[in-house]
């Protein structure tokens, strides 16, 4: 049973994935009064996809979502697109030619045979609770996942030479990635891309929870941009405001994709995306207040030319009427899309349209609030933590926290945990419960430990019951290191990095929660649509775990301890051991002694 | 090393030690004694120094301003607490909220083993609220804890009114790398310790608690404000932590570093530094100051709510703000400042503290005795256990040599008193907190009363004990018995009094003081009355009743006998309680090895 249970989601997952990029397509533009018909992005696509036999067909995308969170903070969310019509699939052909997608990475993904290469640099944490789901979740500090081709025949030398190659394209310490910390996920981590290669001996995957992300990184990222930094939506990317702000990361992914409805031939697809929260509090603002100025410190005035589309999201489903927050200059064309389950309007701006712009050529869309009082938003269905338990420098227990808040509908999760070697984790002592009740996993796939070597792997697939939490409990003990083996500042406590969750949430669309919605009866009958439900990777908080350390101007003093031990125990004992006793005639005293010396000065026979 | 091979020349050493042990044993106390009291000595003592390097070299600007609206906060908070009569857990939720803090919630519940008339309470129910000030681009690994006890009555308002400003101040700024915690617990050290269970997922004293929901990672360090008035003349540092625990040095040294900086009396005991070190008054003040830390330490309680973090590896303090008669007043904004640049400064840490002392005493905020100048004062008691066992030893060595009679009798002659003495121990742990119910009801005494009186019931009743056990044995108890008796009765004392020390020099000292004269020179040829008396005077009971009356003593707040005597009763019930409550050690290490020890001495001394 556990088996086929086993196998049964990690398709499932695959068809979400796949479908993840659906939803972002699936927008079904609605046009207002019949005013100015929005261009439907089906049609472009497949107008796109006509033309798609000319020589070099490089595509490039950009676009900015805004939306304002619950909590009174601002989420942006920048997606660029750079599709590259070309098959690196196709042997011995040798590419030279690079128009805008970055040579740099082409070279990359030639070179090692990569299939699909996923990273991202995180700083912060994204708060779930608060904030809701995320576009594209990341766990803090640096992720990095990749699929060889299955033509790789050493897939730890490629994976190991190519970290290298990254560390050096992105400014990033992902040299630290070895086999201490590489893990090849059996369920959790599927291809995004075409093509079904599912055996995950070419899978690798790695966190660095440690990584601090910082505009070292920004800078060669926003330097595979085609138009850098210099124009479109790129220009609103300026560090000084990108890092004072709550939550701030950076991914690039790189997968295969197909190039016509047909699918006669293969396309890489590089998606750059860049999501940052902005802060209400420290913003240092009286009022709730948002534009593009106040967060980037620029307005724009063109989009990127060599882009396609460009465009501009502003989530306005909770303003339907404009009951909410103020928002100018209006944008007459309105989207609704279905995303992460949930439908949401969206107000678009095309930076196409010379329009948008106005008269003075600068774009500042302005948001501002009615109320100042935050509204509680839609608790997420899902969601993860993650901590220590327990104290003392011996042991500690791991507890990981599920929460299924969906009121009525049970789904399974998968949950992936790599933790170091360092924490020896007792596996008899693994514990699931939900609603108090001992709630077995049907698959588990668990590869312990080996000492300096690789990582402990446990992925489950559990069935979390309606509402309820679901606690994930493992002891561990605390290894003592090597003296070298330490890091730099151990007193500071060593990283695990953070659990993965992926899951097929219940579609909060299906749940029916907008029955108050017109809609004609005939068609709501049945709950379930196309998007039931829907793919979601949480991750949780990375852990922060005290190892017994040596106080390390210890050695000066060990040394001088153990010399004076050698010298004065070692040498005593020696001393005694190795010396013959012999009985001796008691010396003569003092007084005989002088008497004899002058008796032998004078030659007078001695005492 | 020469000088053991050698067997002439060990034997004169052995001599030398023999003949000589009295008046060595006599110099050794002296001597340590005479090192104690030295240790408040300025030029003997160090001057403090921060030892952190992130905390050292850059001073931040504080830029808290906003005391006066804290007060009015606290004013409000007073309002709502009188109105809902306990913690007003609403009210603190919005506020926290309206602040811009992700804010929880804990309820706990726990039944004391006997009212607690200190402090009126026996089954206790309370709610702790914190919120949690999420660090901008911080990934939830580490934490600050400020945290302020919601008091009955009309105490430290003000400190929970200053715990929100400085909450709501801290929430602009941008520049936090670890998330703050901003508690306020109820039932000062009942709620802190619901709360550090639940935050570690444990429970060690049986406490009923609902599960946290929010965390913050690990805890770096912690600060604990106590503030009742509106202004304060001074700041009052507590370090003493359960069983005796101290934070880091450095926490100390931050703490009088930003007072200089900014201009606030600071005070630990609550005395002010002196800089007449050479007349005898400034001396004298040095002692005093250091007396208190030693008894204090020794009572292995928890003398603020930061006291509990210490068991998880927390660094934490308590900042009590006191106001007295003096002219020179501090306002609530220069306390927020200070707090301001405390955390500011804890935030840039990159490790915990860890590089300064653990193991100090503090003669004054500005200078201190580490463990290694402390310890030879211990170490001079200890060699007088040290001493005499080598004199029993061959003493008993020559004994053994003249007549083989060491039998099994002889085993069971000394094992006997051992057994029975630590049987005794067992009944005075456990005894008072079980057979309360009966003595209430065959007695006119409340529940308190009852335990404390049984304790000392048991207490005396052990002196009457032990010593007539072997005769009924063996008969006539021999030279040999006693001897062999001693040597493991001293033994046991001197492991027992290494052991202590080393966790908790004040209370290995103050017990090495009273216990090892009477180790040391106990035999049964002594004149019986007097050396009772001398011993029962001398006895673990009697040297706290001594603490307790140099404790107010050194308060400045002298007793009369009798008060002195309720007071007494009031530390035993006390200790108790903190033993169930906290996992505090000294009562049963006092009731399961020490008095146990003693009685054996006591058997010596009967012996005949």
């Amino acid at each position: 049973m556990g088996l086929k249970d086993g196998i049964s989601p990690s398709s499932e997952a695959l068809d979400a994935a796949s479908r993840w990029e659906a939803t972002e397509v699936d927008l079904n533009t609605v046009s207002y009064n019949g005013e100015k018909a929005a261009e439907n992005l089906r049609d472009e696509a497949a107008e796109m996809y006509d033309s798609a036999h000319q020589l070099y067909n490089d595509q490039f995308e950009e676009e900015l979502v805004i939306r304002p969170l619950h909590s009174g903070d601002i989420y942006s969310s920048f997606q660029f697109r750079t599709r590259w019509d070309t098959d690196f699939f196709q042997k011995g052909k040798k590419v030279t030619d690079y128009r805008l997608f970055p040579k740099s990475l082409g070279q990359v993904i030639t070179k090692f045979s990569v299939r699909e290469l996923h990273i991202s640099f995180t700083q912060g944490f994204w708060r779930t609770m608060q904030w809701g789901q995320p576009f594209l979740s990341a766990p803090p500090g640096a992720e990095l996942w990749v699929w060889f081709q299955d033509t790789v025949p050493d897939v730890d030398g490629a994976w190991k030479e190519l970290t290298n190659v990254l560390s050096g394209i992105f400014c990033a310490s992902l040299n630290f990635i070895d086999s201490t910390n590489t893990v090849q996920p059996s369920a959790s981590f599927k291809p995004l891309g075409v093509g079904n290669v599912t055996n995950h001996k070419f899978l690798r995957y790695a966190v660095l929870p440690r990584e601090i992300v910082c505009t070292e990184n920004l800078t060669p990222w926003k330097k595979l941009l085609p138009c850098g930094s210099k124009a479109g939506l790129a220009v609103l990317l300026k560090s000084e405001k990108l890092f004072h702000s709550s939550f701030h990361s950076q991914a690039v992914h790189i997968r295969p994709v197909c190039q016509d409805w047909q699918c006669t031939s293969t396309a890489w697809e590089l998606r750059q995306t860049l999501s940052v929260v902005f802060d209400l509090y420290t913003s240092g603002q009286s009022r709730r207040e948002w534009s593009l100025f106040k967060m980037f410190s620029r307005t724009l005035t063109e989009a990127c030319p060599l882009a396609s589309s460009s465009k501009i999201y502003v989530d306005v489903t909770d303003n339907s009427q404009g009951e909410l927050f103020e928002q100018s200059p209006a944008s007459p064309i309105l989207s609704q899309a279905v995303v992460l389950g949930d439908r949401r309007t969206y107000s678009v701006y095309d930076l196409l349209t010379p329009d948008t712009f106005g008269t003075p050529r600068s774009l500042n869309i302005q948001l501002r609030w009615k109320t100042s009082d935050a509204a509680a938003g839609l608790r997420p269905l899902l969601h993860g933590e993650r901590y220590v338990a327990g104290y003392g420098l011996q042991t500690g227990e791991i507890h990981t926290l599920i929460y299924n808040n969906h009121p009525y509908r049970a789904f399974p999760i998968l949950l992936l945990d790599s933790v170091p070697w360092y924490l020896r984790l007792y596996v008899h002592t693994l514990a699931v419960t939900s609603k108090n009740r001992e709630n077995k996993p049907s698959y588990i796939h668990y590869q312990p430990s080996k000492d300096r070597l690789r990582p402990h792997l446990l992925e489950m697939l559990i069935q979390l019951p309606p509402n309820s939490v679901t606690e994930v409990t493992v002891q561990f003990e605390r290894a003592l290191l090597k003296w070298t083996e330490y890091t730099p500042d151990p007193n500071h406590g060593f990283y695990v990095g953070s659990s993965v969750i992926s899951g097929l949430v219940p579609s909060i669309v299906a749940m029916g929660t907008n029955s108050t919605q017109e809609g004609p009866l005939f068609s709501s009958f049945f709950p379930c649509k196309e998007e039931s439900t829907y793919f979601v990777r949480v991750y949780t908080e990375p852990l922060l775990v005290t190892l017994p350390t040596p106080d390390f101007s210890m050695p000066y003093n060990v040394i001088c301890l153990t010399c004076t031990v050698v010298a004065v125990g070692y040498g005593s004992l020696y001393n005694l051991l190795t010396r013959t006793f012999q009985v001796e005639e008691p010396s003569p005293s003092l007084a005989k002694r002088l008497a004899n010396v002058i008796r032998r000065i004078r030659g007078v026979p001695l005492l | 090393m020469g000088l053991l091979s050698d067997p002439n020349r060990r034997r004169a050493l052995t001599n030398l030690l023999t003949r000589l042990n009295t008046p060595l044993c006599v110099v050794c106390y002296l001597a340590g004694v005479a090192w104690f009291m030295g240790l408040a000595f300025e030029p003997f003592t160090l001057r403090t120094y921060m030892s952190e390097n992130a905390m050292g070299s850059t001073m931040v600007e504080e830029k808290f301003g906003s005391g006066e609206r804290a007060l009015a906060t606290a004013r409000e908070f007073a309002a709502h607490k009188k109105k809902a009569d306990g913690m007003p857990v609403d009210w603190l939720v919005k506020a926290m909220q309206s602040r811009g803090l992700e804010v929880f919630t804990q309820s706990f519940s726990r039944t004391l083993p006997f009212p607690d008339e200190n402090k009126e309470r026996y089954m206790v129910h309370g709610t702790n609220v914190y919120g949690i000030l999420r660090a901008p681009r911080g990934p939830r690994t580490e934490a600050l804890v400020l945290s302020a006890p919601c008091s009955p009555g009309n105490s430290n308002n003000q400190a929970v009114g200053l715990l929100l400003g400085l909450a709501q101040y801290f929430r602009g700024q941008i520049y936090w790398a670890k998330d703050i915690i901003f508690l306020v617990n109820e039932h000062d050290l009942i709620g802190m310790q619901a709360w550090l269970e639940g935050y570690h997922h444990t429970n060690t004293t049986g406490m009923s608690w609902t599960p946290l929901h929010g965390r913050a990672g690990s805890i770096q360090a912690a600060m604990s404000l106590e503030l009742s008035s509106d202004v304060v003349t001074s700041l009052d540092l507590v370090l003493e932590g359960l069983n005796g625990q101290l934070p880091n040095l450095d926490l100390a040294n931050l703490f009088y570093a930003f007072c200089q900086k900014i201009g606030v009396l600071c005070t630990i005991q609550g005395k002010l530094q002196r800089n007449d070190w050479d007349t005898s008054s400034g001396y004298n003040h040095a002692v005093q100051t250091m007396l208190l830390m030693v008894l204090k330490q020794a009572s292995g309680r928890p003398w603020g709510d930061h006291g509990l973090f210490l068991r998880y590896h927390i660094e934490a303090v308590s900042v009590r703000g006191i106001n007295s008669f003096r002219q020179y007043k501090t306002d609530a904004t220069t306390i927020g400042k200070l707090l301001e640049g405390m955390f500011r400064k804890l935030n840039n840490l990159l490790e915990r503290l860890h590089q300064s002392y653990f193991f100090y005493l503090l003669p004054s905020l500005s200078r201190f005795v580490s463990i290694g100048y402390y310890m030879p004062a211990f170490g001079l008691l200890t060699l007088i256990l040290l001493l005499r066992l080598g004199s029993l030893a061959s003493g008993t060595e020559d004994g053994l040599a003249e007549g083989e009679q060491a039998s099994s009798t002889g085993v069971l002659s000394v094992l006997t008193p051992v057994v029975i003495s630590h049987l005794t121990g067992m009944a005075l742990f456990m005894l008072p907190v079980l057979s309360q119910e009966t003595a209430v009801e065959h007695f006119p005494v409340s529940e308190t009363e009852a335990v404390v009186l049984t304790a000392i019931a048991i207490y005396t009743a052990g002196l009457a004990l032990p010593h007539n056990t072997h005769r009924v044995l063996t008969g006539e108890g021999t030279e040999q018995g006693w001897r062999v008796l001693k040597l493991v009765a001293v033994l046991y004392m001197a492991v027992l009094l290494g052991c202590t020390a080393l966790i908790n020099f004040s209370l290995g000292f103050i017990l090495a003081l009273t216990l090892v004269p009477i180790a040391a020179f106990v035999t049964p040829h002594m004149p019986r009355v007097l050396y009772a008396f001398l011993m029962v005077a001398l006895s673990p009971g009697f040297t706290l009743l001594y603490c307790v009356f140099l404790y107010q003593e050194l308060q400045e707040a002298p007793v009369s006998l009798l008060d002195g005597w309720n007071i007494f009763l009031s530390v035993i019930s006390q200790g108790i309680l903190d033993h169930s409550l906290y996992g505090s050690l000294v009562y049963p290490l006092l009731s399961l090895f020490i008095y146990p020890c003693w009685l054996l001495l006591w058997n010596i001394l009967f012996w005949k």
